[in-house]
């Protein structure tokens, strides 16, 4: 018995599993791809029109994975929003945890510690080198590549492992709070750090021999989904698409934050615009996380990683500050934690962006002057690089299609939100 | 170019298009009325010295009781990569009628991000070519991102479409 699903009368875009006469009497397929299949990574759904293997037509449906976080933050504190950054860009949550703290920060108009930046610059880059390094491994795995996602697979297990020790989750790690951080990185950070990246190093390496002359992954990847400079601009991609397409613009350098103006890294930047380019931009990318990663710990400063804000900072759990532990740590805690208390910017709105591993990570904040944001907005990098997918695939084959989705590396948490 | 300038140019270009201005943070931005917003925007793209040439960002935000002009400000983010600069938009729109042009032939990342506004603010983009709901189901009612919408819903979740197997099967 087949089960009967009751829909109530909705408008598609495009018929599914119907064949269609063209004018010349060729006969078009329309077929789904996704939101289950190996190849979106995630719960994606791109409906497309094929004439023989040719993509005719796409189009996209998302929302799959929508969760409200918008709503949800409107109804939190500034630091209980932090949980719900790392549910977005699931590859790289730390990355999230950072952009959103600096927003609060810079919407408050505080500076974090020297520490605090660097032990942030650190960790954004180790996460901007988990994000790519699996991109890359899938990207590959797509192509037929399977040993090269598995190697990027173990340098992401040692990364998780580091961002466990610091943060005390792999994934849903939560780190960052408004002007501080949530603790301090253990006291084999460095060694920790060091191990990884000479490992990481040389498994870069393994990857650039096996993909870069391969005939099989150039075949599929040169010319492939290949989009104009001017075109990437009014997609509004950001990252390494549109470095990819020539175009030398990274958060990083033209505005600098955490003090990333006193770090000597390069822009990677390839003028091809193709599956390859982007490719060839992430490698180019995680070396030079890695070079600042290398700056950053040779100049860790030590001191306090939280401002010297007393109405912010949240005491540290001992027993003076508990609120068993008296009468003044029970105030402390009240004025931290009790909502009009702590963390309350000041009426206004900011818009602030970082360079998330995926592009522009933007957060466009209202404060009304009370302890939760009156909006909470993000920029997701992925919902703009995912709109000009069907761009790129218009009159390609369809197995070009999945070359191009795997380069775009949309996260589904970050596209639906 | 700085942002205060750009509010100076546009003072100066169009005066009856600029309801008033807004500074935070040292960023920037001009209010402007429904009716109004597109031609201030295709003055921000294609001026040769402004060339804001990306909208990086477009939502809304639903000022309900706060005391503004009108209830909605749907917020334009732009970006130029001639001169690296940002600058805001907010464009009110009325509760009664909550209609706005639609930007899709001035830059190509509108139309998601305008069908999302229109998902969870209930606002129409005139002449948008595919004004669906994007991330939640069509047959959903309400728009969530009010602030008169409860953050526990109206029960649609009690009423989705679901499976149902035949007694027996």
């Amino acid at each position: 018995m087949e089960p009967k699903l009751d829909l109530p009368p909705s408008k598609p875009v495009l018929e599914i599993e119907q064949e269609r006469e063209d004018d010349l009497g060729g006969r078009r397929l329309v077929v789904n791809f996704g939101p289950q299949h190996p190849a979106t990574h995630g719960t994606l759904r791109a409906i497309v029109e094929l004439d023989g293997e040719i993509v005719r037509s796409m189009a996209l449906e998302i929302g799959y994975l929508h969760s409200g976080f918008e709503k949800i933050a409107e109804y939190r504190t500034y630091n209980q929003t932090v949980t719900v950054t790392d549910r977005m860009n699931y590859l790289s949550p730390l990355c999230n945890n950072i952009g959103f703290a600096l927003a609060v920060e810079k919407l408050m108009g505080l500076e974090v510690t020297p520490r605090c930046a660097a032990i942030r610059v650190i960790l954004y880059e180790l996460s901007r080198v988990a994000d790519h390094i699996l991109s890359v491994g899938l990207q590959a795995m797509d192509l037929g590549a399977f040993s090269v996602m598995l190697w990027t697979f173990i340098e992401r297990e040692n990364l998780y492992d580091i961002f466990e020790a610091v943060t005390g989750a792999r994934l849903t790690t939560s780190y960052t709070r408004v002007g501080g951080l949530f603790r301090d990185v253990p006291p084999d950070f460095e060694e920790m750090c060091r191990t990884f990246m000479a490992k990481c190093g040389k498994s870069i390496d393994d990857i650039e021999t096996v993909l870069n002359e391969n005939r099989i992954f150039r075949d599929r990847t040169v010319g492939v989904g290949r989009l104009s400079k001017e075109e990437a601009i009014s997609f509004g991609l950001t990252g390494p698409l549109l470095r990819a397409c020539g175009v030398p613009y990274d958060i990083r350098k033209a505005r600098p934050y955490l003090g990333y103006d006193q770090y000597d890294f390069e822009i990677a930047v390839d003028d091809e615009g193709d599956v390859f380019a982007r490719y060839r931009v992430r490698v180019k990318e995680m070396r030079e996380a890695l070079k600042i990663v290398d700056q950053a710990l040779r100049a860790l400063p030590q001191g306090p990683i939280w401002v010297d804000d007393p109405r912010i900072v949240i005491p540290p759990k001992n027993a003076d500050n508990a609120p068993s532990g008296g009468m003044e740590g029970l105030i402390y805690h009240f004025k931290n934690y009790m909502l009009g208390h702590g963390v309350c910017p000041p009426k206004g709105e900011i818009y602030f962006a970082t360079e998330a591993p995926n592009g522009e990570l933007g957060w466009y904040l209202v404060s009304d002057g009370s302890g939760r944001p009156y909006r909470w907005r993000v920029r997701p990098p992925s919902l703009y690089n995912y709109q000009a997918f069907p761009e790129m695939c218009a009159g390609k084959l369809l197995s070009d299609a999945v070359a191009v989705l795997s380069s775009l590396n949309v996260i589904a948490g970050e596209l639906d939100r | 170019m700085d942002g205060l300038q750009v509010v100076e140019k546009l003072k100066a270009a169009m005066p009856e298009a600029v309801h008033g201005t807004g500074e935070f943070a040292r960023q920037h931005w001009i209010e402007t009325r429904d009716n109004r917003a597109k031609g201030v925007l295709r003055f921000l793209r294609d001026d040769p010295e402004l060339a804001f040439d990306a909208l990086m960002d477009l939502t809304a935000v639903d000022y309900l009781n706060q005391g503004m002009p009108e209830r909605f400000g749907v917020v334009y983010i732009l970006y130029s990569f001639k001169h690296g600069g940002y600058f805001r938009v907010k464009a009110w729109v009325p509760e009664s009628d909550p209609k706005i042009d639609s930007v899709h032939d001035l830059w190509k990342s509108a139309p998601w991000a305008e069908r999302e506004v229109y998902d969870m603010f209930g606002i129409v983009f005139r002449g948008h070519p595919d004004l669906r709901r994007i991330q939640l189901p069509e047959y959903y009612t309400g728009h969530p991102l009010r602030k008169d919408y409860p953050l526990r819903g109206m029960g649609e979740r009690d009423t989705f479409p679901r499976y149902v197997r035949e007694e027996g099967a």
